[in-house]
Parts: structure tokens; C-alpha cells; sequence
């Protein structure tokens, strides 16, 4: 029956090679603000210098490769479980374009210095306005072809979908409102404490709705498709839905412990982030409850070891994160490597492992294909889990040693590392490690990009025949 | 009614639980409370300070610098006093960072004298010879944009007198940023 229906994969193909594209620019970005943290004299001034790269490494990895994947993932998703072909596709082509000339202009404007200072929110205001129309014409064609669907009950990913879809719109809003001065600088809406408290109210949730809500309708999607085992439990996904969406909200200001913002902010963050565990391990319980009696596949079926690692950092992710909000131990790390080593087990091994399960399995079914390789799926596999491996492990000891020195004192209670720098230069062989584990990760994408393009190009022979 | 049959609803109910934590912890505290200080102590930017400011928005400072003393003793004994919330009660956008590659920057202005700074802007590593910080010595080589300058203070609504923007005259960027980082520290009366 399902054969019957047109279903329409023209945007879902362009976004998935877009951000493919972006993704390994954006990789390429990190390695090089990565060797400029050791090396310094690799600045090139003033556009290629570690200030203005790093902006630029994070915002096209997000916008560049996470979103525009969610674009090309849920345009598939929403078809295939609406039993319905796309709603608006001749939106979601040019749709398409103006993502890709965004995305150029935007790399563009922060290489020129053109950023609001707000981290994942740099992009100026003419951009943000581009940002919010690209996400409009997505969200109509998402709900609209939800709402025609013929399929009546809408499955878990649709949830996650549509949380995505009005999340991201609300927080991105919400701390984007400024005042410009020309076309290429602004001010924010908010002063001070305020404007700390909404940027991070924004940041953490871009984690949510980016980084969790995304990976996880491809999640509940692929598990139960990879194994061929029903998902464990749809009680424990509703439950873990709604208080998700509830509760990611309000730990925004644990991001700021110890700062001038009032007291009762940053504790009712703390309080929420530990309840936060709750909703994220009812996915990873849910993950692991679908695995029962099916652990032998993790041997069998590339993919599956894709999805289960890729649960298994989330699970590990939302565990890290919590304790990071302990005011104790937020003293230690906070300021640190701790954290981006945090923040890259959670890109590295959770987002782009369940998005590169999704086009696994997403990309010979558009193409009516197979994988080119099963072997190259599995190196993939393990360049990029020793990469990200070598990566946060690296952070997260470099981190507790600076954040350890910052604190040491003599015997007569004066600070023993009195000078910073002699708390900087230890980093640098763990840095050049880390620049290693980025390494073998690019390494690992290259190997997932070429295998996806060999399946394509045996599609487009096959056709030609 | 079923909220999994109906995508409108199922919306509808998204945003509410969304809002919540929004408001409670987010935007009710923009108009009550205390995250919104007395204004009365704090002295405003001189255009070429906020000029400073703003280079150090571009160049991406606040990547690698913080700017918030946290209470902490090994805190205050290595950066000087904790960071209050005057201190960046008029500051749009907020620049206390998230990472200090280098060290913390909040009282920075009240520890080195201006050719200080010059000469560490020119030349990080002239001073610490291990130090990974990119050298901005061509700051030096760019005129400030007066009217410019003018323009940005209008929007934000400081104070400022014709001479404060006739002294914007031959300054370069350098002097600018030099005279931003002087200023970290002396914020409140």
C-alpha cells in the first residue's frame, strides 16, 4: 500500500547532502580553532583567528549541519508516518535555497566580525530575520502534512517533531530581540542579569530542542525499524514527552552558578536539572527495554550499534549534566575544558551517531538502493566513537587539573598558580590530543559521506541502465 | 479527545508546558525582582569605550575570556572583588562568557595601566612567552568611525557630550579597546 503513495523526496535529498556538506566544513573549522589553541601563530588576521572561528565552527555544525538534517530527516518522517506525501513540496525546495544561501552569508558575516557576542545566537539580526523565515516555511509544511495525514494516530517522533518545530521558534525569538544600529550591528533587548538569564534560557534550551528533541523523533523512529522489535514501552515515551518539554525550561540558569544573578534563579535551575534525568532516562530506558532479547543485533546490524551507542551517550550526556549544576562541583569545572569536553560527547557521540543511523537507513530507501558498504558503515562506526572517545576524555582531565590549580594554595593560604598562564600551558598536550580524537572523528565523517555518495551514484547508474 | 490524534491541540498544549519555566524563571524577572538594579551608581561608557566594547564583541573575546568574579575565595584572591550586578546593569548585550581559555577580564582595568595593555594587545607572547592568544597589533592601523560611534550611543541612550565625540578624532581601534579594558572594574561609583 505504502508503494502507492507519491511520496515526494526531492528537499529530503537536497537537505541531506547540504548538510552533509556543511557538516565536514564545520568539522574542518574545529580541527583548525582546536591546533590555534596550541599554535598560536596559526591566526590569519583579522578573519581567521580563533575569536571569530569559533563562532563560526559552532553556528554552521548547528545551523549548518544539525538543522538542515532535521529538515531532510522529519520531511521524510512526516511523510512515512503520515502516509501522506509532503504538503507544500514546491515550499520545500525553494526552501532549500534560501537555507543554502543563509548558511553562506551567515559564515560569511561572522569570518567579517559581524556577531552579537551571544553564543549559538551570534548571527546578526538581518540573519535571524532569515532564520525565522526558513523556519516558518518548514513549519508549514510540517504541520500542514500532519494535518492531511492518513495515518490517525501520531506516532512518538511526530511528538518530538512538533515540540522541535515550536521550540526552537520560541526560544530563538525570544532571545534574538534586538536594536539595530546598521545592517550588520545590533543591541540586545535585555541588559545585564536579564540578558545572561535569556541568553541561557536560550542556550541550554537549543540543547533541547537541537540537540535532544531532533535525535530523538529519528531515534524513536529507527530503533523499532533497525531491530524489528516494537518499541518497549508508549506509556514511558508519553510520560518522558511532556515532562521533557516541561521541565527543560526552567534549568536555562544553571549555566550561570555563582554569577550575579539572583540566588533563587540559579537554584530552582539546579532542582529542575536533576529532575531532568527522569524524562531523558525514560528514553534511554526505553531504548534499552526495545533491546531485551534483541542485544545479539548490536553484533549483527551496523545500524543498531549506531542507535544504542548513540542512546547510551545521551543516557551518559544527562547524567554528566545534572552533576555539572552541583554548585560544588560546578566550582571545580565550570570555566574549564570539563565543559566543552560535556558538550562534545553529546554532538559527537549522541546527535551525529543517531543522525548518521538516520541517513543509514534513510538514503538507500530514497534512492531504492542498498548501503554501498556494510564495512565502511562499520569503520565509520568505530572512527568516530574512539575519535569522540579521545576527545571529552581528554576535556574532562584537563579540565579537573586547571580547574584544581585555579584552587591550590600554599601552607600560608596564597594562591600556589598565581599566574594563569601556568595554568594554561598544561593544556596543551591534552589539547593536542583532543586535536588527534577531532582528527580520527573528520576521519570517520569522510568515511560516512563517501559511503552515502557511493550508494547514491549506484542509485543514479542503476537508473540510467 | 485524544491529544495524539489532534495536531492542532497537541500544539496548543506543547506551547503551554513550554511557556511555563519560560516565564516563571525567564521573563517574569525582566519586570519584578531584582535582576533589574537601581541605576543610580553606575557610571555610563564614553564613546570610545563602547567603541572598545564593541571590537571586543567582534574580535570574539568573550570566547576565550569571562567576565564574572564568582564569590569563591581562590576566586577573588587571583581576579580581585566578585562581580555584582551593577556592574553590568546597563551592559547590551552581557559579556560574562562561558570559558576562560584566558584569564577572567571583570576587574582587569583596576590591575594594569593603559601601556600595559598596548603593549599586550601588540604582542601577547612578548610578555608571556607560552601565551596562545592571537596578537591584534593592526588594531592600531584603524580609525575610529566617529559619527558612527555617535549613532550607537543615540540607540543605547547614554549620556554624552559633542567634546566626548569630537576626542573619537585620530583615535585608532587600539585606543578604543585599550580604553574598554582600563574601564573593567570602575563601573559603579
Amino acid at each position: 500500500m505504502a508503494k502507492d503513495t507519491p511520496y515526494d523526496y526531492r528537499a529530503v535529498k537536497g537537505f541531506a547532502i547540504s548538510s552533509l556538506f556543511w557538516g565536514a566544513a564545520g568539522l574542518l573549522v574545529g580541527i583548525l580553532i582546536s591546533l590555534q589553541l596550541v599554535y598560536p601563530h596559526l591566526n590569519f588576521s583579522p578573519a581567521f583567528t580563533y575569536g571569530r572561528l569559533r563562532p563560526l565552527h559552532t553556528n554552521v555544525l548547528i545551523y549548518g549541519f544539525t538543522i538542515p538534517a532535521a529538515f531532510s530527516l522529519f520531511f521524510y518522517l512526516v511523510q512515512r508516518l503520515g502516509r501522506t506525501p509532503l504538503a507544500f513540496p514546491r515550499l520545500a525546495s525553494a526552501q532549500l535555497y534560501v537555507f543554502n544561501i543563509a548558511i553562506v552569508l551567515a559564515g560569511l558575516s561572522l569570518l567579517a566580525g559581524m556577531n552579537t557576542s551571544k553564543e549559538y545566537a551570534e548571527l546578526e539580526w538581518p540573519l535571524d530575520i532569515g532564520v525565522v523565515v526558513l523556519w516558518v516555511m518548514f513549519a508549514i509544511n510540517i504541520v500542514g502534512t500532519i494535518i492531511k495525514r492518513k495515518e490517525e494516530q501520531m506516532y512518538v517522533s511526530l511528538w518530538f517533531i512538533l515540540a522541535t518545530v515550536v521550540g526552537v521558534a520560541i526560544v530563538y525569538i525570544g532571545n534574538n530581540l534586538e536594536v539595530p544600529v546598521s545592517w550588520f550591528k545590533s543591541y540586545s533587548a535585555y541588559a545585564g542579569a536579564n540578558d545572561a538569564n535569556v541568553q541561557w534560557w536560550f542556550g541550554h534550551n537549543a540543547v533541547a530542542f537541537v540537540f535532544t528533541t531532533i535525535p530523538l523523533a529519528v531515534f524513536y523512529y529507527i530503533l523499532p525499524k533497525a531491530t524489528g522489535a516494537p518499541l518497549y514501552s508508549h506509556r514511558l515515551s508519553i510520560i518522558g514527552f511532556w515532562s521533557l518539554i516541561f521541565a527543560y525550561l526552567w534549568t536555562g540558569a544553571h549555566h550561570l552558578i555563582y554569577t550575579p544573578l539572583p540566588d533563587w534563579i540559579q537554584t530552582v535551575a539546579i532542582a529542575f536539572s536533576f529532575f531532568l534525568i527522569a524524562p531523558s532516562w525514560a528514553s534511554v530506558i526505553n531504548g534499552y527495554g526495545t533491546m531485551n532479547g534483541q542485544w545479539q543485533q548490536m553484533r549483527s546490524t551496523y545500524l543498531v550499534k549506531f542507535v544504542v551507542l548513540g542512546i547510551t551517550f545521551y543516557g551518559l550526556q544527562t547524567l554528566q549534566g545534572p552533576s555539572q549544576a552541583v554548585r560544588a562541583f560546578s566550582t571545580l569545572v565550570h570555566f574549564t575544558d570539563w565543559v566543552p569536553g560535556h558538550v562534545h560527547m553529546g554532538t559527537m557521540g549522541w546527535v551525529t551517531m543517531t543522525i548518521s543511523a538516520g541517513y543509514y537507513y534513510m538514503i538507500p530507501r530514497i534512492y531504492n538502493t542498498e548501503l554501498h558498504s556494510v564495512k565502511l558503515a562499520n569503520l565509520h562506526f568505530w572512527l568516530v566513537l574512539v575519535g569522540q572517545l579521545i576527545y571529552s576524555m581528554t576535556m574532562w582531565v584537563t579540565g579537573v587539573r586547571q580547574g584544581a590549580m585555579w584552587q591550590a594554595v600554599n601552607q600560608d593560604g596564597s594562591l600556589m598558580y598565581s599566574n594563569f598562564i601556568q595554568t594554561l600551558t598544561p593544556n596543551y598536550p591534552f589539547w593536542n590530543m583532543r586535536t588527534a580524537g577531532g582528527i580520527i572523528f573528520f576521519a570517520g565523517f569522510l568515511v560516512f559521506v563517501y559511503n552515502l555518495y557511493k550508494t547514491i551514484r549506484s542509485a543514479e547508474a542503476g537508473q540510467r541502465a | 479527545m485524544n491529544v495524539d490524534k489532534n495536531p492542532v491541540i497537541f500544539v496548543v498544549l506543547a506551547v503551554a508546558a513550554i511557556l511555563v519555566g519560560t516565564l516563571v524563571t525567564t521573563f517574569i524577572p525582566l519586570f519584578v525582582g531584582t535582576a533589574s538594579p537601581s541605576l543610580e551608581k553606575v557610571i555610563p561608557y564614553k564613546p570610545i569605550e563602547l567603541e572598545g566594547r564593541d571590537i571586543y564583541i567582534r574580535e570574539g573575546c568573550n570566547n576565550c575570556h569571562t567576565q564574572t568574579v564568582r564569590p569563591l575565595k581562590f576566586e577573588t584572591d587571583r581576579y580581585g572583588t566578585y562581580s555584582k550586578i551593577e556592574n553590568s546593569a546597563i551592559d547590551r548585550p552581557h559579556l560574562w562568557g562561558s570559558k576562560r581559555t584566558g584569564p577572567d577580564l571583570a576587574n582587569v582595568g583596576t590591575k594594569y595601566p593603559a601601556p600595559w595593555h598596548t603593549m599586550h594587545m601588540k604582542k601577547p607572547q612578548g610578555m608571556y612567552k607560552d601565551s596562545n592568544m592571537p596578537p591584534y597589533p593592526w588594531l592600531a592601523d584603524r580609525a575610529l568611525d566617529a559619527r558612527y560611534a555617535e549613532k550607537k550611543m543615540r540607540v543605547l541612550g547614554y549620556p554624552f557630550t559633542s567634546e566626548d565625540i569630537s576626542a573619537l578624532g585620530g583615535k585608532t581601534e587600539m585606543d578604543a579597546i585599550v580604553a574598554y579594558l582600563t574601564r573593567l572594574g570602575k563601573e559603579t561609583r
